[in-house]
């Protein structure tokens, strides 16, 4: 075999080679990336679990908060005003009242319950049939649900009616249904934002882990980085196998912390739907669902990409042959 | 090919490494470089790699003014330059085959075109059946002749050696010298940094010879 070393003759390779050579590293550096932290299972488990227990807090809060919302969706029909009658005043009067109150422009609708009919209903849904079966007599008074007109009156305006209502003779109590609802509602938004911000601080953890991880790696391969420096290495070609090494951990966490959320989702199923069952509720535990597992991996791989690059950018620079 | 015109460096810790250094060597010339260790060859071969810069006056390789070329752009110049360092620097976590490959990769050829090519340069050093080994398992003129092999595979127009015979004996050293003008003879420029006076003025080709930063003497063959 000879070299036939070509002198002035720059040797050249047309474009489709080049493309299909870049390609080719890039196969090369995600292949070899990952063979080498699997090179090493135990280390780069631990990393994979730290950045998997981060992902996973954030996550899993949210799909609790989002099966929380779902349930206060529910119950944010038309807000309702009860008022709760004094005991003394008979259905007969009750009914009366109803129809006046019925006759007012900020009211749409007055519906009664009657203190026996509460009385049933309390007795079948709280599962305390026998305790009241030895009650003397019925301790709930009559209650008219009042359905304001628009949906979109304010507050005050609400409040304002609650007063007027509250009142009237004959009512001992009015309740604003829609208090405790508008105050679920607000935890939920302020548990969103919390989430969020917890999200937000243990996005940049995950991002510090990666980078650290990334620019541990890049000292143990110094010399392989100034070789192939010497030897006309691009910084791009020298980057991308620890952008890979990055994606690898970014995806592998994500990975872990899907893994970590399912099996908390399961844990969780058994107790909760007991307890739906308990509020006559057919509420049923949402996971992640396809596009929140495709969101979760995405952003982990992100995240990964991300770590790795501001590591590469701070300290592939400082790596220059001398 | 390689021109330096008053070129002088001065680091940053304000030791002047080279001081109004001016010369040519023409393309298929095969020239060495020699002085005392401290009088300059180092910051000259790195100064026409781009591992340093200038920092008066003007070098030219390959056509190509060194002065304003971006960093962007260093790479492209350094797969025309072939180098041979007195340390080898091999990669030690990968075969001898790889450790060679390695300028192709990056280059982007065809694995078979990379297969082709590497064992036609392993097989000029004479490291054919090695390929497989790993490059701790070789002698120290075995891994010289591999960094040999991986300064040619890219077939550059320019070969850069940096003390390539500073650890061997002198019959390795004859060998290794003699591989540089076989390369020299198929149209390669050839820029050798050696101390070894004997050895090199026996060679009869053109000799630079600094000292203290100044090239004193750019003549013909020895001394």
């Amino acid at each position: 075999m000879s070299l036939g070393v070509g002198g002035a003759r720059q040797t050249r390779t047309s474009v489709v080679d080049r493309l299909r050579s870049w390609r080719g590293h890039h196969a090369h550096s995600a292949r070899d990336s990952l063979t080498r932290l699997l090179r090493h299972p135990l280390t780069s488990l631990m990393t994979w679990l730290v950045i998997g227990i981060a992902l996973a807090l954030p996550v899993g809060l949210n799909v609790a908060l989002s099966n929380a919302r779902s349930v206060s969706v529910n119950w944010d029909s038309p807000a309702q005003i009860s008022l709760f009658l004094r005991a003394e005043v008979s259905v007969e009067a009750a009914d009366v009242l109803a129809k006046r109150i019925e006759q007012r422009d900020d009211v749409l609708a007055v519906r009664m319950v009657g203190r026996e009919q509460a009385l049933d209903e309390f007795r079948q849904l709280s599962g305390f049939g026998d305790v009241l079966a030895n009650l003397e007599g019925n301790p709930l008074p009559n209650l008219l649900l009042v359905t304001p007109m628009s949906d979109a009156m304010g507050g005050a305006e609400m409040g304002l009616l609650r007063a007027a209502l509250e009142g009237q003779a004959g009512v001992d109590r009015a309740v604003l249904d829609m208090e405790w609802v508008q105050r679920l509602n607000a935890l939920v938004a302020l548990s969103q934002r919390s989430v969020a911000t917890l999200g937000l601080t243990l996005a940049l953890g995950v991002l510090l882990v990666i980078g650290n991880t990334i620019r541990l790696a890049i000292e143990n391969r110094r010399q392989e980085i100034l070789v192939v420096k010497l030897v006309g290495g691009s910084d791009a070609f020298v980057r991308r196998p620890f952008l890979y090494t990055g994606f690898w951990y970014g995806l592998g966490g994500a990975i872990v912390a899907w893994i970590v959320v399912g099996l908390a989702l399961w844990f969780l199923r058994g107790p909760l739907s007991a307890l739906a069952l308990l509020y006559q509720s057919d509420f049923a535990l949402r996971g992640l669902g396809a596009a929140g597992s495709l969101g979760l991996l995405s952003a982990g791989a992100i995240l990964g990409l991300l770590g790795a690059w501001l590591a590469v950018t701070r300290h592939l620079g400082e790596i220059q042959p001398r | 090919m390689i021109a330096f015109d008053r070129v002088s460096k001065r680091y940053p810790e304000g030791h002047e490494a080279l001081t109004e250094v001016s010369f040519r060597i023409e393309s298929d010339e095969m020239v060495f470089l020699t002085g005392h260790s401290g009088a300059g060859k180092s910051t000259l071969l790195k100064l026409i790699m781009l591992m340093e810069r200038p920092s008066r006056g003007q070098v030219i390789v390959n056509g190509q003014t060194l002065n304003a070329m971006r960093s962007g752009r260093i790479p492209q110049l350094r797969r025309q330059i072939g180098v041979v360092f007195q340390n080898h620097q091999l990669l030690f976590d990968r075969s001898v085959f790889d450790n060679v490959a390695l300028p192709l990769m990056i280059s982007g050829y065809t694995p078979r075109e990379t297969g082709r090519r590497v064992r036609a340069a392993l097989d000029k050093v004479g490291l054919l059946a090695r390929e497989k080994a790993m490059p701790v398992t070789l002698s120290g003129g075995e891994q010289q002749r591999v960094g040999i092999a991986r300064a040619v595979v890219n077939k550059p127009t320019l070969l850069l050696a940096d003390e390539p015979t500073g650890n061997l004996d002198p019959g390795l050293s004859a060998e290794i010298m003699t591989l540089f003008e076989q390369f020299n003879q198929v149209g390669v420029t050839v820029l050798i940094a050696s101390h070894d006076l004997p050895l090199i003025s026996r060679l009869h080709h053109r000799i630079l010879t600094l000292r203290q930063g100044r090239l004193i003497a750019q003549g013909g063959s020895g001394a």
